[in-house]
Parts: structure tokens; sequence; C-alpha cells
């Protein structure tokens, strides 16, 4: 395993939790804030597509407390409720009670991983692949990035998809295939210089992160933000050696390797270097503002984890804070878009009004809300691909309300649900659209004359 | 020991099928509670039924084997009325959830129980109706839970609680039998009005499979207001100042500082946030008398030492008011783990006085409390902010109960407003209702249950 050696933690933070539980060992109250009233429920996709407590927040909840509270072992059953959730944190937008769930969830699936009760040695080979490999080091995930690139642009990917052969294969690997990205002619490093110059006068000094599946499959929008972010007055710096922020890792269960991701996210890009730190994939942003929870046991850290999360903006937000040029340009046409709200971005870093007041600047663009905007699409980091049924019934769920629109563009800005929602859509034959917002806003600014 | 008999499981299984009957551990735990606080008790099993002919089997198999049934619709009763007996079958009835038939030329609409309220509303708004009762948990309870507790919510002031509007219902009673009473007929005294019995019952003398709705028409126009004061009697005295002045407003409800301020940090809406007192006051109904009584009661408030009032200006803003004070008792639940709300009811003129009232009892006893309710009811909801570990103070709120429920009672007044008895308040019940009353809700119950297997110790503890 290369490159692991940062991601060694310092021995504050390495040892267990001192109860050998998680939960056990987070604060009571975080485990108590839960009073049961149930207003979450109604906005729980599994909840509402099961009508099982148990796959309610407030069932899910009660089932941590009962492992803190000794009532219950950390079991297979309790394991793959665990896996159920979606993490989409609808629950936390609609909580009153202020119940911490991304925290609650994030320790109990620690805990299912520490007690092992899911290991088998397929599930091991792929974690350790995925989490251990994979998404540790960004070289390799380029690795593997450019043989998909390879199977698709030799035309062998059209070849097999024509010749029958995925016929022959499994079922869940001919869905797998489908499910496979397009991956970008070009990775952000080869697109972006380490330092994009302002296009106006300087304001800010901000980095860029251009994220992990982001980097393969949606390089271009690492671009755009880049373009967008010179064209309203930063200077951006792109390190081109980054690696995965260590979110899949710690929604995996993945403590220990996604404290060591943070800390070489924090040594790459010192906080006190920039003044944001920028990403534009909603689901890494709502875990990049996390790090002081995932250091806060780390002297070497702790501190910087803590300026860090201040200075970690996702692009709307940051946009929103310094203002952006309305593009001048007088479109001949208008385009309907309409708006899918990336959980990570509504429900983990509550950015909602940002988004949609940026498409509604750019000229030719008529915003149409779409209905359950904020319902997850079914991505949700791997869960289309462990839990694909109830993905794919979030999916259509969606793609139904997207078609009542009419629009011809969806916007969104993660690249998961770019890619759930790209897939869906090209399954129904639906033409359209399926762009980052930052996307739509470059491309505006692209037709700008000099 | 949580586990039932093997062959009941079976038997309930054939009956519903498979997969509609849990008896994991895992999944018994997220129904061993309510919306109550601090308590817990697990079920022996949960079951879904999805007819009324399944509930009808269960009911006939729990009868003939003695085994206890809890119904539940969402489990966010205040009481404890869906809390499981030890060994008990929980019979949840949330996917029961069509709605069947809404009749505009008869303003009624049937549906199952457990379809939500929210649901029901919305689907009666786009007819271009209305169905008023609006508990604070309406985007979840079910309908059947409403009727079983006969929940009231913000709009009770001026359109009652759910009693005011369910004409008819099925119920399954203990033994299995199918039963319809009440129908479409506005007027109908054939026989005692046995469907009443029914609401507010609490699941202890029959199963509700379906309710018939009275549905009324959609006020034209409405207006939304927040006023807010200094000290917390005087916004009593202006409610009790607009009852008095004979204006009946639809909704006229009450949050203190420590409420106002926990609901503005979950929904920032921009509450005022310096006052002691906010009332939350809306008119509906033809447009001119919704101006002429916002008018009358802007100035009542303004008499009454009100600092400031401030006019939703759209509908979209007064219905995020209104969602922000429903999350109230929720929200209160920022500052401390456990919330234990009381739901005493006084006479609108003794609302000053209990007010007071409270306040001194709390700081008698040291307790922290957030106050809000449905104050043109006369229904205030005080909320014990406190840990259910922290044995020594639960056990100072159970004495501060003690007295606020005598008080209550001693003007007048009741120990529960809309969230019924359940377990959390029997051990008050016989000082309220007297020894005769007691005779006879125990003798309705045993003439319905004679065995006892519906929701026991419910109410009342088993004779
Ligand atoms: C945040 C919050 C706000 C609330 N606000 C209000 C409010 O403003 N006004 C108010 O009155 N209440 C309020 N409540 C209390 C509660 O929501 C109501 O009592 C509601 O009606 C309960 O509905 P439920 O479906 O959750 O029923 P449950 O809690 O599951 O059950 C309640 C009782 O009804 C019985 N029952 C349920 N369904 C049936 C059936 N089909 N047949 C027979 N018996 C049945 C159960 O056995 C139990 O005794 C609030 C609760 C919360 C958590
Ligand atoms: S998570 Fe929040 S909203 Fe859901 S039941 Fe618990 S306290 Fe209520
Ligand atoms: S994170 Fe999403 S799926 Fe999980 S409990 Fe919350 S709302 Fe439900």
């Amino acid at each position: 395993m290369s490159n692991l050696s940062s991601c060694t933690p310092s021995p504050s933070a390495q040892s267990l939790p001192s109860t050998g539980s998680h939960l056990k060992d987070l604060d009571y109250s975080v485990v108590q804030q839960c009073m049961h009233c149930g207003l979450c429920l109604p906005t729980c996709p599994t909840y509402e597509l099961t009508k099982l407590e148990k796959h309610s927040p407030r069932g899910r909840i009660s089932l941590m407390r009962a492992i803190a509270d000794d009532e219950l072992e950390v079991s297979k059953s309790f394991a793959d409720e665990m896996y159920y959730c979606l993490g989409c944190l609808a629950c936390m937008t609609a909580c009153p009670a202020g119940v911490n769930y991304a925290e609650l969830f994030e320790h109990a699936r620690a805990e299912v991983e520490s007690k092992q009760v899911l290991k088998s040695p397929k599930r091991t080979l792929i974690r350790q692949f995925a989490i251990g490999w994979l998404f540790s080091d960004q070289r390799n995930l380029q690795f593997l990035g450019t043989l998909i690139r390879l199977y698709q642009q030799s035309g062998l990917q059209s070849l097999i998809r024509g010749s029958g052969i995925m016929r022959l294969m499994p079922k869940r690997l001919r869905e797998l295939e489908k499910m496979t990205p397009t991956i970008q002619p070009r990775f952000s490093n080869e697109l972006l210089d380490r330092v994009t110059p302002p296009k106006k006068e300087k304001k800010y000094r901000v980095a860029l992160l251009t994220g992990c599946a982001q980097d393969l499959i949606f390089s271009d929008v690492n671009l755009d933000t880049a373009e967008v972010l010179a064209r309203n007055g930063c200077e951006v710096i792109t390190p081109p050696e980054q690696n995965c922020c260590g979110s899949l890792h710690a929604h995996n269960g993945e403590w220990t390797l996604a404290q060591g991701m943070a800390r070489q996210m924090i040594d790459l890009l010192p906080p006190d270097q920039y003044d944001a730190i920028i990403t534009n994939a909603a689901g890494c942003g709502s875990h990049l503002k996390h790090y002081t929870g995932l250091l806060k046991d780390d002297p070497a850290y702790a501190a910087k984890a803590r300026e860090w999360d201040q200075k970690v903006k996702d692009i709307h937000e940051w946009l929103g804070v310094i203002g952006w040029d309305v593009p001048e340009i007088t479109p001949e046409t208008q385009a309907k878009v309409t708006y899918h709200e990336a959980c990570h971005l509504a429900h983990g870093q509550k950015i909602t009004a940002q988004p949609r007041q940026i498409l509604q600047s750019i000229p030719g663009v008529e915003l149409c809300e779409l209905p359950e905007s904020n319902w997850c699409c079914g991505s949700a980091g791997i869960y289309n691909i462990v839990q694909p049924e109830t993905a794919d019934l979030l999916l259509q769920r969606k793609l139904d309300h997207v078609e009542t629109t009419g629009a011809s563009i969806l916007a969104t800005g993660n690249p998961g649900c770019l890619l759930q929602i790209l897939n869906g859509a090209r399954e129904r034959g639906l033409r359209m659209e399926i762009r980052h917002p930052i996307s739509l806003l470059a491309e505006a600014y692209r037709q700008e004359k000099a | 020991m949580m586990q039932l008999d093997k062959s009941i499981i079976t038997r309930l299984r054939e009956i519903v099928g498979e997969k509609e009957v849990l008896d994991r551990k895992e999944d018994l735990i997220p129904y061993s509670f309510d919306g109550t606080a601090a308590l817990k008790q697990y079920p022996g099993c949960v079951v879904f039924t999805r007819t009324t002919e399944q509930v009808s089997r269960v009911l006939k198999l729990a009868n003939q084997e003695n085994i206890p049934v809890v119904t539940r619709g969402s489990g966010t009763g205040l009481s404890g009325g869906s809390l499981p007996s030890d060994q008990c079958i929980v019979l949840c009835t949330v996917k029961m959830n069509q709605i069947l038939e809404l009749d505009a030329a008869n303003l009624t609409l049937l549906t199952e129980v457990g379809v939500t309220t929210l649901t029901v509303s919305e689907a009666v708004d786009k007819a271009g109706l209305f169905y008023p009762p609006d508990p604070g948990s309406m985007k979840i309870s079910t309908i059947g839970g409403n009727v079983a507790e006969n929940s009231g919510g913000l709009r009770g002031l001026k359109y009652g609680v759910t009693r005011n509007y369910v004409m008819g219902m099925e119920v399954v009673l203990p033994d299995g039998e199918i039963c319809w009473m009440g129908n479409k007929c506005v007027k109908d005294v054939a026989g005692y009005s046995l469907k009443d019995i029914f609401i507010g019952s609490e699941g202890t003398l029959g199963v509700i499979t379906k309710v018939l709705l009275r549905l009324i028409p959609k006020p034209q126009a409405k207006k939304t207001m927040v006023a807010t004061f200094e000290q917390m009697d005087r916004a009593a005295e202006a409610v009790s100042a607009i009852i008095a002045a004979q204006i009946i407003p639809c909704t006229l409800e009450f949050l203190d500082r420590t409420t106002i301020h926990c609901v503005e940090d979950f929904a920032k809406i921009g509450l005022p946030l310096d006052c002691d007192a906010l009332l939350l006051i809306e008119t509906d109904g033809h447009p001119s008398v919704v101006t002429e009584e916002a008018e009358k009661m802007e100035a009542i408030c303004r008499e009454n030492g009100c600092k400031e009032i401030r006019v939703a200006k759209d509908d979209a803003e007064a219905t995020k008011l209104a969602s922000a004070r429903r999350t109230a008792f929720s929200a209160l639940a920022r500052l401390s783990p456990t919330t234990i709300l009381e739901d005493a009811t006084v006479p609108r003129s003794e609302l000053g006085h209990m007010i007071r009232y409270v306040a001194s009892t709390a700081e008698k006893y040291k307790l922290r409390v957030g106050t809000f309710g449905h104050m043109g009811d006369g229904n205030l909801h005080p909320t014990f902010l406190t840990d259910e570990r922290n044995k020594e103070e639960m056990h100072r709120i159970e004495e501060a109960f003690e007295e606020i429920f005598k008080e209550a009672i001693r003007v007048g007044g009741t120990i529960t407003g809309e969230h019924g008895i359940g377990v959390a308040k029997k051990r008050f019940l016989p000082d309220f209702a007297g020894q005769a009353q007691m005779r006879v809700l125990r003798e309705v119950r045993k003439a319905l249950d004679p065995k006892g297997i519906l929701n026991p110790g419910k109410i009342f503890d088993p004779s």
C-alpha cells in the first residue's frame, strides 16, 4: 500500500476508544439527544419506503443507544442496518432537537468495522481494495481510471456491450458495468496549472480541491470551478498531488484511515495560507468541514483542524460570500433548468439558496423547482453499488419528478448525484443534460465578449 | 424473556404474512417507546396489518390466547399510550395508509387509519376543502392516533379538536368482531353515540381501522401575526381580553423566552428574541371579517403592553411561522436530553394565574422549565428540562407535577387537555375523575374488553 505512511496516526489518536466501543466512548449526550418525537420519520427515504422504525432515524438511534447502554451486542443485523442507512442526513435537517446524526452514524459504522461482524473474505478484499488502496492514493485511482479510459476509448466497451457477451455475466456485474462512468480524457492535474491567476483584480487566494472521483469523471468541473473563481477575483492554487479527503473512509467506519487522510490534507494545504479552501463536491465538503472532531485528540493537529474547518467552503457558498459577476451575455433562447439538491449540500452543509441564486443569475436560464428537490437520488457515496435495489427505487422516484418539470437541463453540485442521475436518465432515454451549476456559470462566462 | 411463544408468531405470520411480523431484538428495540420521555418496554412482537380482516383475525387470536395487544400508529404519543406491555403484540397501523374516498357532495373523507394527518390535510386542501385539526406532530402522526387520543392542534380555539370532525368509524372489537358506527348524515340519534366512546379511548376499547371525517369549506382569507410581550402574564391577559371581546381567532399560540430561543435556533426564521413571551395569532374567514378581527386584536395586544406586532407578509411566511411553532416541544430538547412536558388545561380566565403558579412551582423545586402551548384553549405545556439519569431531579419533577395538577383541578381545569392519560398520568386520574366516574370508566372498559387484552395498564391499572 503506497504512500500510507503519513496516514499513520500519531500515538495519541491511534488507540481504540477507551471503552473499546466507538458508541460507548461517544459523549453520552449525543446518544441521548434524540427525544424520539418522530418528526424526522417522514423525511427519511428508507422509512418512507419500508415504514419500518428500524429503517428510520429514530429507530437507528435507538439501536445505537442500546449498544451504548449494553443492551444490545453489535450484531450482523445491527451492522446491516447501519449500512442500509443512506447517510443522506435529511433527518438532521428535520430534527428540531439538534441531534447530531452524522456523528452518531459515523461512530456506529466505525463500531461495526471494529467489531468485524460483517467480516467475510469477499467484503474484506473489496474494502481493502477500494478503501485501503484505491481511494487512499489518487495515483492508484488515476491508474484505474486510465485502464477504464482505455477500455472505453479503444472501442472495447462498445464491442463488449454490442457483442452480447455481457448477457452471460451475472446480473449484478451487468448492472455494475452499465454504471461505469465515462472517464474524462484528462485528469485535473493535466487540465489545471498549479496556479490559475485571477482574471480581474486579485482579492483572494484560495486552494481548490480536485476530489478523487470528481477528478476522474468530472475533471472538467474542476477546470470550470477554477475559471469561475479566477473570473471573480481569486488566485487559485491547485496542487497536483491531491488525495481523497477521507470522507469515504469515515463514512465506511475506517476511522484511523480517515484521520490519516485528514492530516495529509492539512499538510498539503496549510489553512493559514489561504482565504478559503474550495470544494465543488458536496459529499467531500460535508466531510472536509469536520476535521475538528476527527483530529480533536491529536495535539499536533487539533488547532490546525479547527482553522481548516473554518476555511473549507463549498464553491456555491464561497461565491455567496464574495459575490459573483452576472455573465454579460444575451442568449437568444431560454433553457429550463431544474436543480437537484445533493444531500450533503442541503442537509450536510445547509447550502440551499446559493446554488439556486447562481443558476438564476445566468442569462437564459429559467429555473423551475424540482418536487422533493432535497430527497436523496440513491447515489449516497457507494450506496448505489452496495444497495442497488433501494438506490434504484430512489433514482426512479427522482426521475419521475424530474420529468414533471419539463426541464432540458438538470443541475446538481455533487459528482455522485451527477453520475447517478446521468445513468438513470440515459436508461430512461431522457433527452436532457445533467450539469454542475458551476459548469453552467463557467460556460456563460466563456461566451462573454472579451 | 422478550420472546412470545413461537407458535403464536407462526400463527400471526399465517394471518399477515411472513415479513409482517417482527420478533428479533433489533427489530423490537425501535418499538419499545413512543414520544414520551423515560418510558421503555420491549414488546413480544410487532405485527403490521393491511386490512380490517387481518386486524380482526389478530384480535381473535390474541383474545383466545390472552395476549395483550397494543395498537400503535406512528408512536408520537406523549402519555405513553403506545408503550408496549411485556410480551404484548404491537399492532402497527402505518401500512393501512390508503385514503378511500373524498365525497365532495357530502363533505366527507373516508380513510384508513394509518394515513398521516398531513396527508389527509393536503388531500383535502387540493379539493378546495379544509380539515382543521393540526397537532404539532401532524407531519407524522396517524389519523388513527389522532382519533384515539382526540388530539388538538393549533386551530383548536376556533375549530375544535379531532372529535368535532369524526362522523363515523370502523372498529374491530377485542373479540375480533367488526363494527361500523356513524355515517354521512349530519344528524343521527339512533342509539348511543358509540363512536364518541372510541374517540379518546387510547387503544383500550377497540382497534379503529377506518375513519369517516367531516370536512368544511376552506376559509377565503387569513391573517397571521406575531406579538411580543415583556412578561408572560401580560400575554395571558391579552389572550383573556381577546376572548372577552368575543373574538375567536383560529390560532392563539404561546411561546416563552426559552422556547422562542430554541425554536429560532432550529428554524432560523427571525423570531424576535428579546421578549419573555410571544403570541402567534391567526384569524381566518371572510376577508372583511379577517381584517376587522386582526385590527381589533392588534389594538387589544397593544393595550395589554405588547412590545411589537409583526404581520406575516404572505401565506408562505404564515406557514413558516406555524411550522416553527409545531417544532417547539422537540426544539426544547436542544437544551437537555430529557424533556418532560405537561398538559394541564384550565378555564381561560385562569390562565394568568396558572402561568404564575407553574413558574413559582418550578422555582420552588429548582427546575428548569420552558413553556409553550395553545393559550387560546387554556392548554399550556410547561416542559421540564432534565436528564432522566438524574433520579433525584426526576423525583422533584414528579412532585412539581403533582402540585400543578392539584392546582389545575382546584381552579376547574383538567390534568390533560389533549395528550391523554396513558401511563404518564394515570396516577392522577382518580383524584380528578372522582369515584363515580372511575367506576363508569372501568365498567365501559369491562363491557367491551372483558379479558382486558387491549392496551392493558393504560388509563387505569388492570382490575
Ligand atoms: C412534537 C410533537 C408535537 C405534538 N403536538 C401535539 C398537539 O399539538 N396536539 C395533540 O393533541 N397532540 C400532540 N402530540 C401528541 C401526539 O402526536 C398525538 O397524540 C397523536 O395523535 C398520536 O398519533 P400517533 O399516530 O403517533 O399515535 P400513537 O402514539 O402510536 O398512539 C397513541 C394512542 O392511540 C392508540 N392508537 C393509535 N392508533 C390507534 C387505532 N387505529 N385504533 C385504536 N387506538 C389507536 C395507541 O394505542 C395509543 O394509546 C405531539 C407529539 C409530538 C411528538
Ligand atoms: S432524531 Fe430528532 S426528529 Fe428524529 S425522533 Fe429524534 S429528536 Fe425527533
Ligand atoms: S441519514 Fe438519511 S437514510 Fe439515514 S436515517 Fe437519516 S434520513 Fe434516514
